[in-house]
């Protein structure tokens, strides 16, 4: 089994808010991320592919499929974009990064053909970063995702 | 979905290693440079993951607020500027190696309320680091 990352990086703006709690409450709870200006990241998602490469071509998958599927699932719907009000998957919740990575997650895992994506990790800030693993348990890059 | 929510902080302090069952000797040959007598510091980071359910009201396994606090109570205030093998009186018996740093701080975190404790990583410098998540044999090397 051989692991395959990708980075990309999107920048995107969003806020934190929840329609259910009083304005002192989101402001308790939310702290700056509450502004309702709302405010941006520059987002880096680094994707890991597990799999045995092809003998034919010695790949997991080409990486220029990976790419274009970043693209088009990522960076086309969520570079310079508003999070919260202009990415549908992430209506009505809030886009904290464990929520992105989760819609990430759900957004590749079926475009992944070749091989299996194993790990999602997006860092909102060099120093806060999250790893969605899907519905399995793996805990490190070396455990094989429950499908 | 199982995440994992990782954040990085960072403490500078100084140490020396240096091992009581060993002779001079042996202490300056397994430890070269870092039993010079006077010690010597680093800048550390401590990255930590912690899991568990997303609550759907704020959309987070743990609010960084509470994660901040709890590990600048337990880990930066207690060891940042101070001389570990001193200070931190489990080090007084202990080889302040980071492999044994990485322990520790797992051990003083793994109390947090909020959410499950899945790992510590230390970087003791940019070139290498060590990482813990509770298990006995657990312990690896970059």
């Amino acid at each position: 089994m051989v692991y395959l990352t990708r980075k990309i990086e999107f920048s995107a703006s969003h806020l934190y808010h929840n329609p259910a709690f009083s304005a002192e409450e989101n402001r308790r709870v939310f702290g700056k991320c509450n502004n309702p200006h709302g405010h941006g990241h520059n987002y880096v998602l680094e994707v890991t592919v597990a799999g045995d490469p092809d003998p034919a071509t010695g790949m997991v998958l080409d990486l220029k499929e990976l790419k274009e599927i970043l693209q088009r699932e990522v960076t086309d719907r969520m570079d310079h974009r508003f999070l919260n009000y202009e990415v549908p998957e992430l209506a009505g919740q809030i886009p904290t990064c464990e929520n992105i990575a989760a819609v990430i997650w759900r957004l590749l895992e079926p475009k992944i053909t070749h091989g299996h994506l194993n790990r999602v990790r997006l860092y909102e800030t060099p120093d806060l970063f999250v790893d969605c693993y899907g519905e399995g348990n793996g805990a490190h890059t070396g455990s094989r995702s429950a499908r | 979905m199982n995440l994992h929510l990782s954040r990085r902080y960072r403490f500078s302090a100084s140490h020396r290693l240096h091992s009581d069952l060993l002779d001079a000797d042996e202490n300056k040959r397994v430890y070269g440079k870092c039993n010079n007598p006077y010690g010597h510091g680093h800048n550390y980071i401590v990255e930590v993951a912690v899991s568990g359910p997303v609550d759907q009201a704020t959309g987070m396994i743990a609010n960084l607020a509470d994660l901040d606090a709890f590990v600048e109570s337990e880990v930066i205030e207690p060891f940042d500027h101070k001389y570990l093998n001193e200070e931190i009186a489990e080090f007084r018996a202990k080889v302040p190696t980071t492999e044994n740093l990485c322990i520790e701080i797992f051990n003083r975190l793994r109390p947090f309320p909020r959410a499950r404790l899945e790992r510590v990583r230390v970087e003791e410098t940019g070139l290498n680091s060590f990482e813990y998540t509770g298990k006995t044999q657990g312990a690896t090397h970059e």
